[in-house]
Formats: structure tokens, sequence, C-alpha cells
């Protein structure tokens, strides 16, 4: 398969056409092979090839704003495979970018995906970084990504990571975030998984500088005998430091779920809260859908779409 | 066949959902207590009675929801029997219910809501209902249907969802529970729509300006059929008759605690 094919088929896979306005950067990457990119003032991205895998050096300069989101694609078309991504991402002071990125294995059976990024928002910079996941329906991907982040005084990141379509597999999800002063941190993390995915999140936030705050929000439904573990830590300590963890999982059949939330506040004048709820599909929602016709899966799928959406942030 | 005092004048040789000899028990309680009842294609019907008069039990029953299935009776509707057919496949042959507190659904969008079980999912029909409930599309579309909605904007919307799917019967469970006049007013307008498209609605309620949008009502007092009639007869017995009366129903066991706490969450 030719590259235009491979990016053809990559962006096939989510349901999408190919990027081609002249003002999105954009990248694609099949395992190791960069097939595209373009980039717009302001943005520059190296990228370097390797046995199994690519190095990437994402860095927008100082005051430049990026307008339109950049889209990435990672992905494998091929039932197995390799794809070892590290991604090293800086913002300088000033710096405001979003990322949309994609994962596409449509056919794995056998995938390894590892991902090591490393992000540092500079002063007063503002990064979103959302991570969309799309997997075949056998499932057979592993991922494991691993982040760690640094926000430096009056920085803003948030992170969405979503896995809603196809089954997820085996998930090991390792994110890790320093906040400086007045910064702002929000972690987001949905996944559905059913059959015998696995899925594993953890994730740990330093709230380190004055009146810092984050937010870790997970939401996972689990069907079948699929099990999740969410292990996420907030640490506060600085004064008026705040931060929050919200965990729900949503948990139907056989499925297993633990959430551990865990709060650390080592300054008096710091506040971290956290929540966490585990429970199955409320029957009343799910006997009126079905008084509107829907069948006990149809509602159960609806019901779990509304829990895992954006819009819902565990209020 | 009855008297015309006791059944809706119509063209119709047969009732569209019948309850025979219906007897439901919870635990040691007898909740609906040998009830025979008729239901006419194209009327609003009301079954009227005090607070744990069995109402709402009855409409949970028709429905067949989880903890209302074992009976003994029979319930047909359009002449078939109900009896082992699960909610969805009650829907599918055009049974709907408005609950008297409406689910809520985290992250759902109303357009999401509206448009499960829509028979026309486009835009244009999904504002048409809305408007009709009287929720300006442009507004709502896109809300979801959580704790940012008031109760009256919930049933408003809940509505909706029953004018989508076009139903040919319409349970409504006290329609005019924790809203106000103006939403009252749209309620009782989207009941004339129902009519005028054909549907039967059959309301649940203690209320006598409810009671009022019927064309026939059903009084039932501890599970057992009181009276039935023209609406103008039922509203004159209860008035005289029940809401001076000193007896008290049971609330159905655990109904007065979910009904607590679906007060407690509105309130959050």
């Amino acid at each position: 398969m030719g590259k235009d094919e491979l990016i053809t088929a990559l962006y096939e896979s989510l349901g999408e056409s190919c990027v081609t306005a002249p003002d999105v950067a954009h990248v694609e990457i099949h395992g190791n092979e960069v097939l595209g990119i373009h980039l717009v003032p302001g943005l520059e991205i190296e990228a370097q090839e390797r046995r199994d895998g690519i190095e990437v050096e994402i860095r927008v300069l100082a005051g430049a704003r990026i307008e339109q989101p950049v889209r990435i694609c990672f992905g494998l078309i091929p039932e197995s495979g390799v794809q070892r991504i590290g991604m090293q991402t800086r913002l300088e002071a000033g710096a405001r970018i979003a990322i949309l990125a994609s994962c596409t294995f449509p056919n794995a059976i056998d995938i390894l995906h590892a991902m090591n990024a490393e992000i540092e928002v500079g002063p007063g910079a503002e990064y979103l970084y959302l991570e969309r996941h799309v997997h075949g329906r056998e499932g057979g991907v592993r991922l494991v990504p691993k982040t760690k982040a640094t926000l430096a005084e009056d920085a803003r990141l948030r992170t969405d990571f979503e896995l809603l379509r196809g089954k997820a597999g085996d998930i090991d999800i390792d994110y890790e975030a320093t906040c400086r002063a007045r910064s702002v941190l929000e972690m987001a993390a949905r996944i559905s998984g059913r059959g015998r995915d696995r899925i594993r999140i953890h994730e740990h936030a330093h709230l380190a500088g004055e009146h810092a705050r984050g937010v870790l929000t997970t939401s996972i439904a689990v069907r079948e005998q699929a099990e999740a573990e969410i292990k996420n830590t907030l640490i506060a300590s600085a004064a008026h430091a705040r931060g929050h963890v919200d965990c729900k999982e949503i948990v139907q059949d056989q499925a297993v779920a633990h959430a551990i939330p865990i709060v650390e506040v080592r300054h008096p004048k710091a506040h971290v809260t956290h929540e966490a709820a585990i429970g199955s599909v409320d029957s009343k929602q799910l006997e009126t859908l079905m008084s509107r016709g829907l069948d006990e899966d149809q509602a159960t799928d609806l019901i779990i779409e509304g829990l895992l959406s954006p819009a819902y942030r565990g209020r | 066949m009855q008297s015309m005092d006791e059944t809706p004048a119509t063209s119709v040789s047969h009732p569209i959902l019948e309850i025979d000899d219906l007897v439901l028990d919870m635990g040691e309680k007898r909740v609906l207590d040998h009830l025979t009842l008729e239901f006419w294609p194209g009327h609003v019907h009301a079954v009227i009675g005090p607070n744990g008069a069995g109402k709402t039990t009855l409409a949970a029953t028709i429905m067949g929801l989880a903890g209302y299935t074992q009976f003994s009776g029979d319930i047909r509707f359009g002449g078939e029997s109900l009896r082992g057919l699960g909610v969805d496949q009650r829907a599918a042959r055009g049974i709907t219910l408005a609950w008297q507190e409406p689910a809520r659904y985290e992250g759902l969008t109303i357009r999401s809501f509206i448009g499960a079980g829509a028979r026309d999912r486009s835009e244009a029909a999904l504002a048409d209902v809305l408007a009709r409930v009287g929720l300006d599309p442009a507004q709502y579309l896109d809300r979801a249907v959580d704790r940012t909605l008031s109760g009256g904007e919930r049933k408003r919307v809940e509505l909706a969802s029953i004018l989508a799917i076009e139903p040919r019967l319409v349970l409504m469970d006290e329609p005019d529970s924790g809203i106000d006049v103006e939403a009252l007013n749209r309620i009782f307008d989207a009941i004339k729509h129902l009519k005028a498209r054909g549907a039967t609605v059959l309301l649940i309620t203690h209320s006598l300006a409810v009671l009022r949008q019927a064309d026939h009502a059903f009084l039932i007092c501890s599970g057992k059929l009181m009276k039935k009639g023209l609406v103008g007869k039922i509203e004159e017995f209860f008035g005289d008759a029940c809401l001076p009366c000193s007896h008290q129903n049971e609330p159905e066991p655990g109904k007065r605690d979910r009904d607590l706490r679906s007060v407690a969450e509105d309130g959050q």
C-alpha cells in the first residue's frame, strides 16, 4: 500500500476524510513511518523514524497562537505489529495549541502501541491534547501510554483520552503532572471496556505552586468480563492550591471495577476533594428508554454513551 | 356493553386496552384488587384516586416494569395479552409511559434522548416536538437531560420524547406533579395533540384539574374500582365523597421511600 493509500485508510478507519485545509497542520504516522506532515507558522515538528516506532518533537514558538486544532493520526492498518512513539512537546511562553490525536488500529489482533510523552507547558501557555482511540472488534491491542507533564506559572493543560469505539484490549495508562503557581490542569479519561478487556489508569498530579488548580476525571464503563482499575492521586503542597479527583465507573454483567482516589494535602491552606462512584445502570433510566422502544442493550449503550460523553464530567 | 354514561361515545366497537380482573400483591398487601377496566381508542381516560390507591402500580403493571409483572387476571392490548412481554416489547406495540418523576441522564443530550425511538429523527422533527411542549429547540436540543433541568423542564422533555415516538397508548403518571402553571398548560396541549393524532391517553392523577382533561374516568381506592363514568360525574363524587374522606390508603411498599429519594435528589 502506498503512502497516500495508507493515509486514506487511516482516516477512513476513523470515519473521516483526509485533512486538506492549508491552515490546518497535520501529521500522519503509520507504524514507524511518517506518511505526511504539514505545518503552519509558529509550529515546528520533527519526526525521526526508529526500528519499531518514531520520535516526534513538537515545539510551539513563544507567543504563537495556533488557531486551528492540529491533527495527528497514529495507527497501524495490519493485524499485528509494534508502534512505539516518543513524543516531546514544548510550548514556549504564551503559546497556545490544540492537538487532536487519533490512534487507530482497526484490524488489530496483536498490536502493541506504546507512547512515552513529555510535555512542557511554558509560562502562560495553553495546551489542549485530545487523544481518541479507535480499535477493531477483536480488541487485540495493548496500549501503554505514559506521559510526564510540567506546567509552568499560569500555564494550562487539558488532556482527554477517549476509547469508546471497538474493544479496548489491554490498557495501562500512566500520567504524571507537576503544576507550578496559578497553573490549571485537567486530565480526563473516558473508556468503554467489554469482553476480556483490562483497563488500568494511574494518574498522579502534584499541585506544587500557589493557587494551582487540578482536576482528574475518569469515567469507565465495563461490561461482560472486563476489568478496570483506577488509581488517581492528587497532592497539594502550596497555599490556595485547589484540586478534585473524580472516578466514575459503570459495571454491567460480570465485569469488575476498582477505584482508588488518593488525595494528599501538605499545606494548611490547600484544599483537595475526591469522589468515587461505582454502580450499574439505573433501572429507571433503562426502563424509560425501553418504554420508547429500545431493547435493553440499546438502552444501556445510550446511557453509557451519555456517561462517557465529553459533556459529562461527573458534575 | 356498558351504558353510555359509563363508556365514552365511540364508533369503535372494541376497547384498545382491557384490564381483566387484575390482582397484584406486594408482600402481604393487595395493591390491585380485582380491577376490571376498559380504555377506548382515541380517548383520554383518567384514573383518579387518593394517594396509595394503586394508580401508579396500575400504570407500572400495564407497562410491565420490573417488580410489577407477577399478577393474576389479564391485561390485553388490541386484543393481545401483555402477560410475559417485556417493557420494550410493549413499547413496540405502541404503549409508553411518562413517569411522575422523569429519569435524569448525565451527559445524554436532549437530542439523543428524544431521538431514541423517534419515528423521525430529523432535526426538524426533533425541534417540532420540543416546540410543541414549549421548549425552544435552539436552547434545549444540545443540553443534557441532567440535574441542570428543572423538574418541569424534565417533564416536558419526556413528553416531547413521547410525542416523537407517536405511541398508541400513553400512560401519564401525575402529569401535574412538580410543575408550574405554564408547563402544565403545555402538557395539557400535548395531551390534546396526542388525542387528535388518535392516541389513547391514560392520566393517573389525584388532581381535579388533570381529571378535567379526560373524557372518561375511573375512581379507584385501595386497589378497587369504586366508580366509573363521564368526568363530571366522577369529579362530583370525588369532590363530595373522597376529598373529605378520612380513610387513608397505605402507600405501596417502598413507594414512599422512592418518592422521598426523588425529592431529595431534585433538591440537590
